[in-house]
């Protein structure tokens, strides 16, 4: 990522927020938008049902500051476990901090392992069905902190 | 696959007819029909939205729906792969073991379909498949080879808050299913189609929008074919603004569809659901007057687990007997119903699309281009995206916004407001806070559950859109 002196001081941190090519919910997106604005961050909302390579294509043009996968249909963990792979492996997004959250699975017990699977397989962060958005506010403001360290 | 690999011994009604639809066996074939009689008896029609990955679960769903205590339709809830026309993903969950949030009709064989309704679905319990596709030519193939002719749906329902179809595709795509299912009339059955209009976005949507996309749409089904058409509208915050939209689709429908079989299908709060089981309990209650007060002949249910998973098929029978109890206690078309104007809002709207074009298809695109139609928190492409809703201090679903919509002399002057990321959770959990509340004997607190439901401040339904 550009850090040279080009770069005005006040450059609004950009997210790309999307749901996955499955999921075609949108209220948690149109929630989410308003926390990150008012975090400070300039959003791209890719909204429902987006396809894996419009996802990949969007975080590239350019790389966003952060990429937020949200997804309440119960499929979010089999499609994020899809996605993240497609993502790294992009150079430009190795290094991008790439979350997940929402409602991952349909309740089966196998839910239970979803988060730390999800971590192994490249995602920052699992903010899975209970955790609260405070947590994911917490984690966000902190984002800063943590790239410039 | 045959019907011994499903686990099923043959036709579940040797001994007799089941419980509730029996004596409505009459004369008349098909979904609309079926809801004639119940209409005739006295009966509410009543609905769960059931869908499971397994054929074998997909067929106990059927049975045990038909078996409830109450008069019931069947449904087929399609999973969100076979949704978005990725059967292969479908496919590949199958073989994997992975649970499928729906029924995977394109990605099952046509026999195994036909297998899972042998015996059970018949004139006294007609099926419909429910799936919120913009693009859904294989679905509605997939439905007619197996052999039912009731689905639902729409040309802008079913784009433009789930999908990023183009509105000009999904409006072809629409066309195109609407012929299909009409030529089953050649074979002596009546197709029927539902719309989904009457439910944009789950919840914050304003009546008006939401009766006159119902309405608009129906008359789409009609124009290419379709003679048998339900109405739906859902449950949105207050009871009485909900008896005037009702009785405003009916009106208008009865106005604009005067030579089609025609019903009414109410929904069952589609938003953020109340938490606590009696909370959802009472929430369907509501429902459930709703319909009959107004005189609407069916009613989706919700369960008790709807704010935290896909319910059971025992959760959803429990839903459709106590739907059909408070149903059955209730006066029919009882009661005056005011008018604060959703009739006059709807109207208008109607109004302005069928000005724009004679074929509807056309209209409604032109309409949503030019913001005539506007859906508020859309993220569409193809809607404008200017229109904003709230919940006024009464409790009843207000526009804040209403940009190009031809509704200003109607809903008059309102202030822009600002909605922060609070007060989207705060109107998106009003319904749930409330019911919930109530439930906990509680007293009132502003936003309540508000902080801990980013999770699913879509509707915190998953099997089906809805949302």
């Amino acid at each position: 990522m550009s850090a040279g002196p080009a770069v005005a001081p006040d450059r609004r941190r950009h997210v790309v927020l999307t749901s996955t090519e499955s999921d075609s919910h949108t209220w948690n997106l149109v929630f989410l938008q308003l926390v990150l604005e008012e975090l400070g961050y300039l959003v791209t909302n890719l909204g429902a049902c987006v396809p894996d390579q419009v996802l990949v294509a969007e975080c590239l043009s350019p790389p966003p500051d952060l990429i937020v996968i949200s997804s309440v249909n119960g499929h979010g963990y089999n499609d994020g476990m899809r996605v993240i792979p497609l993502l790294r492996s992009r150079p430009e997004l190795a290094t991008v901090p790439i979350v997940i959250g929402g409602k991952l699975g349909i309740g089966g017990a196998a839910d239970a392992d979803h988060p730390a699977a999800l971590l192994r397989a490249g995602f920052d962060a699992v903010f899975a069905d209970d955790g609260g958005v405070e947590l994911f506010r917490s984690y966000v403001r902190e984002l800063p902190a943590r790239a410039a360290a | 696959m045959t019907l011994d690999t499903l686990g099923a011994g043959g036709p579940p009604c040797a001994t007799g007819p089941a419980a509730g639809a029996g004596d409505l066996s009459g004369i008349g074939r098909g979904f609309g029909a079926f809801v004639a009689r119940a209409k005739a008896a006295g009966r509410l029609v009543v609905q769960p939205r059931m869908g499971m990955g397994s054929p074998r679960l997909m067929r106990e769903g059927l049975l045990a729906t038909r078996r409830a205590d109450a008069t019931t339709v069947g449904t087929i809830t399609i999973d969100s792969y076979t949704r978005v026309g990725n059967h292969a993903a479908a496919r590949r969950a199958l073989a994997d073991g992975i649970d499928l949030n729906g029924y995977p009709i394109v990605g099952h064989d046509t026999a195994v379909t036909r297998a899972v309704l042998h015996g059970v679905q018949d004139d006294s319990f007609p099926v419909q498949v429910r799936h919120g596709s913009a693009t859904p030519q294989q679905i509605f193939a997939a439905l007619v080879a197996a052999g039912l002719d009731a689905t639902e749906g729409g040309p802008v329902s079913y784009c433009l808050p789930y999908s990023r179809t183009p509105l000009r595709e999904s409006v072809a795509n629409w066309v195109q299913c609407c012929e299909l299912l009409a030529t089953l009339a050649q074979t002596g059955a009546e197709p029927h189609l539902e719309t989904f209009g009457g439910c944009m976005m789950g919840q914050l949507c304003p009546p008006g929008l939401l009766v006159a996309i119902s309405v608009l749409e129906a008359m789409f089904f009609r124009q290419h074919g379709v003679r048998s058409i339900s109405l739906s509208y859902a449950q949105q915050t207050d009871p009485e603004q909900d008896a005037e939209a009702v009785r405003a689709l009916q009106r208008l429908a009865a106005e604009l569809l005067p030579d089609t079989d025609r019903h009414v299908v109410i929904y069952t709060y589609m938003g953020l659901y109340p938490r606590t089981p009696a909370g959802a309990r009472d929430l369907l209650v509501a429902a459930a007057r709703l319909a009959v007060r107004c005189g609407a002949e069916r009613l989706i249910v919700k369960t008790e687990a709807e704010a935290h998973r896909i319910p059971t098929i025992a959760e959803n029978v429990a839903a459709l007997e106590l739907a059909a109890a408070t149903a059955a206690g209730e006066p029919r078309g009882g009661g005056p119903v005011g008018d604060t104007g959703v009739y006059a809002e709807a109207r208008a709207l109607v109004q302005a699309v069928l000005e724009l074009d004679a074929d509807l298809g056309r209209a409604l695109v032109r309409a949503f281009d030019r913001g005539y139609l506007d859906v508020p928190y859309c993220l569409h492409p193809d809607n404008a995206g200017r229109s904003r809703s709230y919940i006024d201090s009464a409790g009843r679903l207000r526009w804040a916004e209403i940009g190009a919509m031809p509704i200003g002399h109607v809903v008059g002057a309102s202030r822009p407001r600002r909605v922060t990321a609070a007060d989207l959770l705060g109107a998106l959990s009003h319904v749930e806070s409330k019911y919930d509340r109530a439930a906990l004997g509680r007293p009132a607190a502003a936003h309540l559950p508000a902080h801990d439901r980013v999770r699913c401040a879509d509707g915190g339904e998953m099997a089906e859109h809805d949302d």
